[in-house]
């Protein structure tokens, strides 16, 4: 059976890291001058030797993402639906150690949410649990969808992983995407970070996306959590999961986030990302993969925001709530982690318009 | 200029347009008025007949345009009769641009289920416009299924990069019964003239006008670029020699006889 393991085994951490760091401005130019880019070139655009070459990247990604994506960009908004979890994660606001309030959205509570969501001009929008099986597994997946399918023309999943077989069961019901960030690709890293519950089980999760393309889900959102650790070994990793993907289940569609760690509890990230590097991050990306969504979240600074919408995003979220029930009542004492832009969907939608970019709501269809 | 008929209906411009990747719904709608496009495709996803303040729809709310929904997204045969029948109800029209793309990288269209959906489409009474690889013995098939007309590509779409299967486009245009549709990957005016002057019936535009800098201006250029192609073709165009020719050499001797 295919499986990225196999690829990822075949793939040093330490070695890869020196290979990023050891590319020079000669490796870096051949990579902008090249008509299409491989792992190497994108080992080049993320490496310190391309920070020169910066204003260049963010030309050339403005350029292939208007090629391919015009002048549009999509909204969505995540609806939390739960904050129970029996994973600890040290970085996050649901961890299982931290004594907060902890909910599910009740059917009734659902209604509501769609209700002000709907009422912000939402089409798309991505379900986010914690994991906590018992009480939010599969069966609780199956009713909340069915709920919310008349709603929306485009359903995305962020939730705990699940096996094939529970992919098959969900996805007919309309879901479109699932996200599943492997967070770190450092092995040991990952297992400090995630010392109890399911998620503890690295392999597991590194094998999901290869389950969601088995179970011929539409699309497929990836990314690292930056913070954790070297963020340019990280993204490498996920660029080479994106890459064997690609060619794997090549009916499938990909998506690439860039969560930096929030500040939460008044913890810290250990690792700290400029802003620059974000961008040259952003750029790499586009450049090495003309047809890839990148996604920017709320958790990223208003000012940020603004000036990243040309450089090679493609889609938005505004207005975010990262705590259940968040929409129809402010429950900020449940929230996952504090966002950052908290402008509302239509003054995002402002500024999107402002800068010559048809704003587009929804690009998918329920009959679809 | 002649005009061009599919399924009946008369078109004076041989210039579709698509309606994806403008800046906004009213410089869409300026673009494609300049262009004298009387065929547009739109998306069945892209619309959205449930909230008044469509990007899209209200734009083309007008006589200049007839509406070609297109099944972009579905990827197989299946999904694509589902669509089909979604946007014959939502756009009342039963013209239909039959694209299944099962591959989202470089959205090529899959040749299998094209044509088993558009059997099936043509046997539900759609007009069916199906955009395919530019595969000679495809769009026999299609055409003998019963498909309006045929769209093979000229490059990938939004390449922008032109003919590049000009040597098939033009056996597809010798034999075909049906007009040919040269759609994705036209990026200039000239490339558009081209596809006209070998004798394409139409061609149908989307990111070239999209993304230009100025996308009313280049709508004319196209729509220049179109109407000179086609003049050129109809008027017959003399054959291009690499040397100048004086005379007979080879029957020059039957004079002295």
């Amino acid at each position: 059976m295919n499986s990225f393991l196999n690829v990822f085994e075949q793939n040093s951490w330490e070695e890869v890291k020196a290979s990023i760091y050891s590319k020079t401005e000669a490796d870096v130019r051949i990579a902008l001058n090249k008509k299409k880019r491989d792992l190497e070139d994108f080992k080049a655009l993320i490496s310190p030797s391309a920070a020169p070459f910066l204003e260049e990247m963010a030309k050339l990604s403005r350029e292939l993402t208007l090629k391919r994506f015009g002048n549009t960009i999509q909204m969505f908004v995540p609806m939390y639906l739960s904050n129970e979890c029996q994973n600890i994660c040290t970085y996050c606001g649901f961890s299982l150690d931290n004594p907060m309030r902890r909910t599910t959205l009740t059917e009734k509570q659902i209604e509501k949410e769609i209700e002000v969501v709907k009422s912000y001009g939402y089409d798309h929008i991505l379900l986010v649990t914690g994991e906590a099986n018992k009480t939010v597994g599969v069966d609780y997946f199956e009713k909340a969808i069915k709920q919310i399918r008349p709603h929306f023309a485009n359903i995305s999943m962020e939730v705990q992983p699940l096996d094939q077989d529970e992919y098959e069961k969900l996805l007919p019901l309309g879901i479109h995407g699932v996200l599943v960030y492997q967070e770190t690709y450092h092995e040991d890293n990952y297992k400090f970070h995630h010392p109890k519950g399911k998620k503890s089980n690295f392999e597991y999760r590194l094998d999901t996306p290869d389950r969601l393309g088995r179970a011929g889900v539409h699309k497929i959102g990836l990314g690292v959590l930056i913070g954790l650790e070297d963020w340019r070994t990280d993204s490498f990793f996920n660029a080479l999961h994106l890459d064997y993907l690609e060619k794997t289940y090549w009916k499938t569609k990909y998506s690439v986030s860039f969560p930096r760690l929030r500040p939460y509890a008044d913890k810290e990230p250990k690792v700290d990302m400029s802003d620059r590097e974000l961008v040259q991050l952003i750029c790499a990306y586009r450049i090495f993969n003309e047809e890839l969504e990148l996604t920017i979240s709320t958790r990223e600074s208003e000012k940020f925001r603004n000036n990243i919408i040309k450089l090679g995003i493609t889609t938005v979220s505004a207005g975010s709530k990262t705590d259940p029930g968040g929409y129809a009542s402010n429950t900020d004492a449940l929230e996952q982690f504090e966002i950052s832009d908290e402008r509302t969907p239509q003054e995002v939608a402002s500024m999107i318009k402002g800068q010559g970019y048809e704003v587009v709501w929804k690009d998918w269809d329920q009959g679809l | 200029m002649k005009p061009l008929v599919i399924a009946g209906k008369k078109f004076n411009s041989r210039l579709f347009t698509g309606t994806g990747k403008f800046s906004s719904g009213k410089l869409m709608q300026d673009a494609l008025l300049a262009s004298g496009s009387e065929l547009v495709t739109v998306a069945l996803k892209r619309i959205d007949l449930k909230n008044q303040e469509d990007e899209i729809l209200p734009y083309l709310n007008h006589s200049q345009f007839n509406l070609l929904p297109n099944t972009s997204g579905v990827r197989n045969a299946k999904e694509a009769i589902f669509a089909a029948q979604l946007a014959r109800e939502a756009l009342e029209t039963n013209w239909l641009k039959l694209e299944i793309h099962p591959d989202p990288k470089y959205l090529l269209p899959d040749p299998i289920e094209t044509l088993k959906a558009a059997e099936e489409l043509v046997k539900q009474g759609f007009i069916v416009l199906p955009y395919v690889n530019a595969d000679p013995v495809l769009c026999k098939r299609l055409e003998e299924v019963g498909t309006a007309a045929v769209m093979p590509l000229g490059s990938p779409i939004g390449s922008n990069s032109g003919l590049q299967t000009k040597a098939m486009l033009e056996i597809i245009i010798e034999q075909s019964k049906v007009p040919v549709v040269i759609d994705a990957g036209i990026g200039a005016p000239s490339h558009a003239a081209e596809a006209l002057e070998m004798g394409a019936d139409a061609v149908l535009i989307n990111t070239a006008m999209a993304v230009s800098a100025d996308p009313v201006k280049i709508s004319i250029a196209f729509k220049m670029a179109v109407e000179a192609g086609r003049m050129a073709f109809e008027a017959k165009m003399g054959k291009s020699v690499k040397e100048a020719v004086a005379s007979s050499p080879l029957t020059a001797f039957l004079d002295e006889l």
